[in-house]
């Protein structure tokens, strides 16, 4: 995920990554990973970063960082359940995955290039 | 036509609970999006992902992939190709006009040889939508975790490079994303879409193709500035193995 800066809110770090930051740890279906400190309402990026093992760049001449995904299983998946990202459609309409609970849904990745 | 070709399938099976969601994979956004949308007149969601989180989240490494999502939100089957739909009486798929230039002509040539398992890949997916969980082309949780993309270290920083550099191009610093772009491909040497999308934003001159030559300059060779490029790098790897086949 993209920051604007190392320490956000507690809600803007759980829908980037995906991942559920609760009292046993940051979690994503039943897999936990165990955190160093109980995570509050801000979070500390590079403290959670390490203890998830994620990798955190930047370039803050940019004022700008990326936080990688877990790698946690040595998979892209540590679980079936599909991360419920947001996305925008072409006029900027914000469109959330799971409004489509109760379909079938083929999620097709395509390219203009 | 494959864009309609794609509608006319969900159109068919819309009313059986299913819903198809296209995500264009472009740093550009709607200015590299918006005409394929438009042309394409969706009735379903298609959506723009500026910093490719279909990768970070899915394991997406190449176009077209698919994921299959059931009513209750868990994913029945992890990224794998999706071909467009053929039509049955499919005529050859290109015969290039003799003004292309030669490099467009050999691309082409190579992207011809890539394999499409349309015929099978659809068959699975409309029994998918007619059996649900019955279908034998729905994967357990275990076998959809292992048959998603292996990711190591290097493959997560090699994701933070890319979606750093995504967001570098958006503000203008092209430079400094073409240096992120450099990591992400050498920490993600397997993923098309991270090189596809870096080669793209290379474009030659602004006519239609632009964005689909991937390669080198014909005037100015020397300024490319990555290690790979489309033409070479599909040669090297075989337009054969470009694509995973379908496995049930």
């Amino acid at each position: 995920m993209l920051l604007r800066s190392l320490t956000i809110d507690k809600s803007e770090f759980e829908a980037g990554t995906g991942w559920a930051l609760k009292p046993e740890g940051a979690c994503k279906g039943d897999v936990c990973i165990p955190l160093s400190s109980r995570a509050g309402t801000r979070i500390d990026v590079a403290s959670v970063a390490k203890d998830m093992a994620l990798p955190l760049v930047g370039e803050p001449e940019f004022n700008l960082w990326a936080l990688g995904p877990a790698s946690v299983g040595s998979h892209a998946l540590t679980t079936a359940e599909a991360t419920d990202f947001t996305l925008p459609d072409v006029n900027g309409k914000e469109f959330r995955l799971s409004s489509l609970r109760g379909k079938k849904v083929l999620l097709y990745a395509w390219a203009p290039y | 036509m494959w864009q309609a070709l794609r509608n006319e399938l969900r159109n068919e099976l819309h009313s059986k609970g299913f819903e198809l969601v296209t995500v264009g994979l472009d740093a550009l956004g709607s200015d590299g999006c918006a005409a394929f949308i438009e042309a394409a007149k969706p009735e379903h969601p298609s959506l723009i992902d500026r910093h490719h989180v279909m990768a970070e989240h899915f394991g997406i490494t190449n176009i077209p992939q698919s994921v299959w999502i059931d009513e209750q939100g868990r994913i029945v089957r992890p990224a794998e190709t999706a071909p467009a739909p053929q039509r049955d009486d499919a005529q050859p798929r290109f015969s290039p006009p003799p003004e292309m230039p030669p490099r467009v002509v050999e691309m082409m040539g190579e992207a011809m040889k890539i394999r499409h398992d349309s015929a099978a890949y659809h068959a699975a997916l409309r029994d998918w939508v007619e059996k649900g969980a019955a279908s034998t082309f729905v994967l357990s949780e275990t076998e959809v975790i292992e048959r998603s993309r292996p990711r190591d270290s290097n493959v997560s920083l090699g994701h933070a490079h890319f979606q750093l550099a995504t967001q570098l191009e958006v503000e203008g610093h092209h430079a400094a994303a073409v240096r992120h772009f450099r990591e992400a491909h050498r920490l993600v040497p397997d993923s098309w879409t991270f090189r596809r999308q870096a080669w793209s934003l290379e474009k030659e001159g602004d006519g239609p193709l632009a964005r689909f030559w991937q390669g080198p300059k014909a005037e100015d060779p020397a300024s490319w500035p990555y290690a790979g490029d489309w033409l070479s790098d599909v040669k090297r790897e075989g337009a054969e193995n470009y694509n995973a086949p379908f496995v049930p």
